[in-house]
């Protein structure tokens, strides 16, 4: 098989690759915002039930939760697999990067200035104009090198789906390695990954330049 | 009368950091406090203007009751919609300035009026660019407070306390946070609000400037109100010894 064909039949799985990425993001991102105000709340139930689920998450691999959603609803259930794999790639994507975005959120809201409250208190606001208008515009812009981390790992980590043979470029490109027992694939995978995330680096520090107007 | 505090008893783990405190502050009046650090001046500021709880007291805005003491001596807070009622009574600016670093200076002005007061945008404009003219600082509107230095920063953040129309406004230590050659240019602007009649309570360290400034001087230690008068009589001839051994301790 030449390289050519190769790179063809592995950039038919990138639009997997983006959908989990993407999918990804957009679950993830506001899930671990409700993550981090359970997690702060002042009912310690919540909080240490939150906190849990926090280390769960963060302490076993992701390859574990990918299998244990794809198939754990079976051997609990005897439901049927879905047959469509990136319902449950999603969910367990979503579910563990929303857990290590939490920890971020929680970090930065926790960094703003006790005064900041205060004054927006004192000034009438409510307790969601405040969140919304003073905290979390300046948790923003603090926890953005920490979220582009996150980013940049969740690129390379979409890979991981090829544990549900869920047909994404490295599970197309791990295939073809095999039954052609040649390492190219694997080389074409890592240049896809670095381009892919050179867009990253560069979309994120255009949003970090752009909230350079204050400090 | 603007505000009354009576009988105000706050504790922190069991210190006791208001002891029994009871003062009112008429309108157009204003009352410096002064004191040692651990006195408890800014504790009262803060029982205030509610960023603390008072254990047991009294607090009236404008007649209207925030806080009551019922017989067995515990303090009720009356509803927060209520208290949000109360809160467009006073205004507070703070040690550390406190402005929205995200915003810009005439933002930081507008931002409550609109949001908060509903208030005409237009209008808060108006109203916000003649209080940055009264501050001194009309062309930098457009600038981020990290922009400005201490003293300009302070004059904002007195501005915004103003563009919601308190009718008293309460400082903390307002000038403690600035360099010495700063402190003038925010004290020249507190002193043209007192030359105006706003309702002030001004807990500061500066003893020259209470002098000058004040209706009536407060002098507090150990949680309690020591001393209290015409600022002639309190800072010049102090009739309680532990006032004249803060003021002279304060003098060297």
């Amino acid at each position: 098989m030449s390289l050519t064909v190769m790179i063809l039949k592995m950039s038919q799985g990138l639009g997997r690759t983006c959908a989990i990425f993407f999918l990804t993001l957009l679950f993830s991102l506001p899930l671990g915002m409700l993550v981090a105000l359970l997690r702060m709340s002042k009912n310690r139930l919540v909080s240490l039930l939150t906190r849990a689920v926090i280390s769960v998450l963060r302490g076993t691999p992701l390859m574990l939760q990918l299998l244990a959603v794809t198939y754990g609803p079976y051997y609990l259930f005897h439901w049927s697999i879905s047959r469509n794999k990136l319902i449950p790639v999603v969910i367990a994507f979503a579910i563990n990067y929303a857990a290590y975005f939490a920890e971020i959120y929680r970090g930065g809201i926790e960094s703003i200035p006790v005064g900041q409250y205060e004054a927006a208190e004192v000034l009438g606001f409510t307790r969601g104009q405040t969140f919304f208008r003073i905290i979390l515009p300046q948790v923003i812009k603090r926890i953005l090198p920490s979220i582009t981390n996150e980013i940049v790992t969740l690129v390379k980590d979409t890979s991981m789906a090829f544990t549900v043979s869920y047909q994404e470029m490295f599970t197309i490109g791990k295939e073809i390695a095999n039954s052609q027992t040649s390492f190219l694939p694997f080389v074409v995978a890592g240049v896809f990954y670095f381009i892919f995330n050179g867009v990253v680096d560069y979309g994120m520090g255009a949003l970090e330049k752009r909230l350079n107007y204050y400090r | 009368m603007i505000l009354s505090m009576k009988n105000i008893q706050k504790s922190f783990d069991g210190l006791g950091v208001l002891r029994d405190i009871s003062f009112q502050v008429d309108k157009g009046e204003v009352v410096s406090v002064i004191g040692p650090s651990g006195s408890g001046k800014s504790t009262l500021l803060r029982c205030a203007t509610f960023l603390e709880q008072i254990d047991s007291g009294e607090i009236r805005y404008m007649d209207i009751p925030a806080v009551t003491t019922d017989a067995s001596g515990r303090g009720h807070y009356v509803s927060p919609a209520e208290l949000r009622q109360i809160k467009r009574y006073y205004g507070l600016v703070f040690q550390q300035f406190n402005l929205f670093p995200h915003y810009t200076v005439l933002r930081n002005l507008m931002e409550a009026p609109v949001v908060v007061q509903k208030r005409d945008k237009e209008e808060v404009r108006a109203e916000a660019m003649e209080l940055l003219r009264k501050m001194g600082l009309q062309d930098r509107g457009d600038a981020y407070p990290y922009q400005l230095s201490g003293g300009q920063q302070q004059r904002v953040a007195i501005a915004r306390a103003l563009a919601m129309n308190p009718s008293i406004l309460f400082f903390d230590e307002p000038t403690s946070a600035l360099d010495p050659e700063l402190t003038g240019e925010v004290l020249k602007v507190i002193r043209q609000l007192a030359e105006e009649h706003m309702t002030m309570v001004i807990v500061t360290h500066e003893m020259a400037f209470a002098r000058a400034v004040s209706d009536r001087v407060i002098f507090m230690a150990d949680g309690v109100i020591v001393e209290e008068g015409d600022p002639e009589a309190v800072l010049g001839d102090p009739s309680q010894a532990r006032t004249r051994q803060f003021l002279k301790n304060y003098q060297r």
